[in-house]
């Protein structure tokens, strides 16, 4: 593999005969994650002629073509061209769209919190103010419907993903590894570590709104009792959790 | 007149499918659809669509169906036995179904998913886009007895039924592959290793994807564990963690970390896909330009299928009713038989 990408200058690989990768690194990264979104919202708003379907990963932008309407040299040389227009990693800190979602902790609801925080050599009340102090963007959606990558996390979070997998976190459920959060869409197996809970579906087949995250929200996780989270829980209609969005100019 | 489509029975893996979604991978949900899209090109030129249409996607068992208007009906993909109030109906073709008649479609005999399209599509309603059922994302359902779903009108019901000509997708083969991405993540070693298995493909599989059996050693890249994760494709040629390989299908996830060695070019993606458990499956590495000069989009292809469908030849041993029909015209009162 080539050496890494500079944020101006992406690789750019065809990933089957109609697709191709624009990748800002080969590792994770957040600065790279940054030029990914701004990159991906600039194609977005405009599409080169040609391109189908723009989805954005942790550190990469896939674009499927039809090759009858675009040869893949040319919009190779549109991308490079629209790539090196600006410096997609100074995007403004702070604004755009906040989520504030209340979650319960620990216990029953985060049944791994005890031995996450052995592994970070804090108490549970201190792993809990560290997540709550670091609020996350969401760097991808994937894997599972409307299911948010979230991250980073500062460097002590490099926690591993468990080698024995849970046979089954429950959807809606706050688990961490390797400096991210991920809160799911559906009942999982996973190596990641169950923390926390929440009631907030990230996706919604049945709403008219079933996708309610986009690439680049910041979400904060507000810690609540567990007799107030069974309240919100027992109360929720609409997949929201109790969950208040807040938009930053 | 549109109507409405009853299922009497269904086998474990009935959906409705269509072309699937666009606009979707980037929030988390593959484009589905069918697993063959051949076969819903296929139909279209059948029953002379200007594009395809939602119609019964069946893995390896059928059911029994009815309907309470006369249409048209195509069969394609993987071949199942199917019969007419009793009457074997032939596949890879177009057919009338009259209102009532009982429509029975069996197993497969070769291959893994059979399409039955109706001319006037199933006309659910479409989430996102799609009429088509995502199991993975929990959207749509399988379809069982006693349910019913809507018909669209047939817009040219007296039109003849036509047949269509379909080299052999259902056995496995030889498969062409590009390179991806990762690609070079494997050694020169194991790339031609990897081309010269003979995969059968595995009993696990489904629309998420087709596992792939071999003998030998595992399928193992340089740096496995620290590639970030990417979007992934239907046709990718994913390897897991114990480096066996996967070919990706329409419901698979949209983003992934295990290494893929290369991708399937969506000409040959059908015939990976409707290989039946234990088909033999080879695969040979094409240039990317060789991959572009078979490339056919799909709007082209169902162009080029339509001038291919041809009015069907019916063998007069298969029509129950021929007594019913006036076959010569012209008649005389038959006295030239009486000196018999």
């Amino acid at each position: 593999m080539s050496a890494d990408p500079r944020p101006d200058r992406p690789d750019i690989a065809p990933l089957g005969v109609d697709g191709l990768l624009v990748r800002f690194s080969t590792r994770l990264d957040d600065v790279a994650n940054r030029a990914v979104l701004d990159f991906a919202a600039d194609l977005d708003a405009d599409p080169p002629p040609g391109v189908v379907e723009i989805a954005s990963a942790l550190s990469s932008v896939y674009l499927r073509f039809d090759p009858e309407a675009v040869t893949r040299a040319d919009l190779v040389r549109t991308l490079h061209e629209r790539a090196s227009a600006r410096d997609w990693s100074a995007q403004a800190e702070g604004a755009g769209r906040h989520w504030h979602i209340p979650t319960a902790f620990g216990g029953d609801h985060g049944p791994q919190l005890a031995e996450t925080a052995a592994l970070l050599d804090m108490s549970e009340e201190q792993v809990v103010a560290d997540l709550v102090a670091h609020p996350v963007r969401v760097l991808a959606i994937g894997f599972a419907p409307g299911q948010p990558y979230l991250g980073m996390l500062p460097e002590r979070w490099d926690i591993p993903r468990l080698k024995d997998i849970t046979p089954s976190v429950p959807a809606s459920a706050l688990v961490v590894a390797v400096r991210q959060l991920i809160v799911f869409s559906a009942d999982t197996p996973t190596g990641w570590r169950h923390v926390g809970q929440t009631a907030f579906k990230p996706f919604r087949a049945e709403s008219d709104a079933p996708f309610p995250l986009r690439p680049g929200d910041v979400l904060h996780f507000d810690p609540v009792s567990h007799d107030e989270f069974d309240r919100i829980r027992t109360g929720d209609s609409d997949g929201s959790g109790g969950a208040r969005l807040e938009v930053q100019e | 007149m549109s109507g409405q489509l009853g299922i009497h029975s269904a086998g474990p893996m009935v959906t409705v499918q269509d072309m699937g979604r666009s606009g979707t991978l980037g929030l988390g949900l593959s484009r589905g659809g069918a697993a063959d899209r051949l076969a819903l090109i296929e139909a279209a030129a059948l029953l002379g669509l200007s594009a395809p249409v939602a119609a019964i996607e069946m893995a390896g068992m059928g059911g029994v169906f009815s309907t309470d208007t006369p249409t048209r009906i195509a069969l394609t993909g993987a071949p199942m036995r199917a019969t007419l109030d009793g009457a074997t109906l032939d596949w890879h073709g177009a057919h009338l179904l009259p209102a009532g008649a009982r429509l029975d479609i069996g197993p497969v005999t070769r291959g893994a998913y059979g399409y039955l399209s109706f001319a006037g599509g199933i006309e659910t309603h479409p989430v996102l886009g799609s009429r088509a059922t995502h199991v993975n994302a929990g959207l749509g359902h399988r379809l069982s007895a006693g349910q019913t779903l809507p018909l669209g009108p047939d817009p040219a019901p007296d039109s003849p039924p036509k047949a269509l000509p379909v080299e052999d997708r259902f056995s496995g083969g030889e498969i062409r592959i590009i390179e991806g991405p990762q690609t070079r993540l494997y050694s020169g070693a194991i790339r031609s290793r990897f081309t010269e298995t003979g995969f059968r493909r595995s009993t696990h599989g489904n629309r998420q994807g087709v596992r792939l059996d071999f003998d030998g050693d595992p399928f193992t890249a340089e740096g496995q564990l620290g590639i970030v994760s990417d979007v992934i494709i239907p046709g990718d040629i994913q390897m897991t963690g114990d480096g066996i390989p996967f070919v990706l299908g329409p419901e698979c996830q949209t983003i992934g970390g295990y290494p893929r060695v290369g991708a399937v070019i969506p000409a040959d993606l059908p015939r990976v896909l409707q290989a039946a458990p234990q088909a033999p499956l080879g695969f040979r590495f094409i240039t990317r330009d060789e991959a572009d000069a078979v490339f056919t989009g799909e709007a082209t292809l169902l162009k080029r299928l339509r001038a291919a469908a041809r009015p069907r030849i019916r063998d007069p041993r298969d029509i129950a009713d021929l007594l019913g029909y006036q076959l010569i015209s012209g008649a005389t009162a038959g006295d030239e038989l009486k000196g018999d």
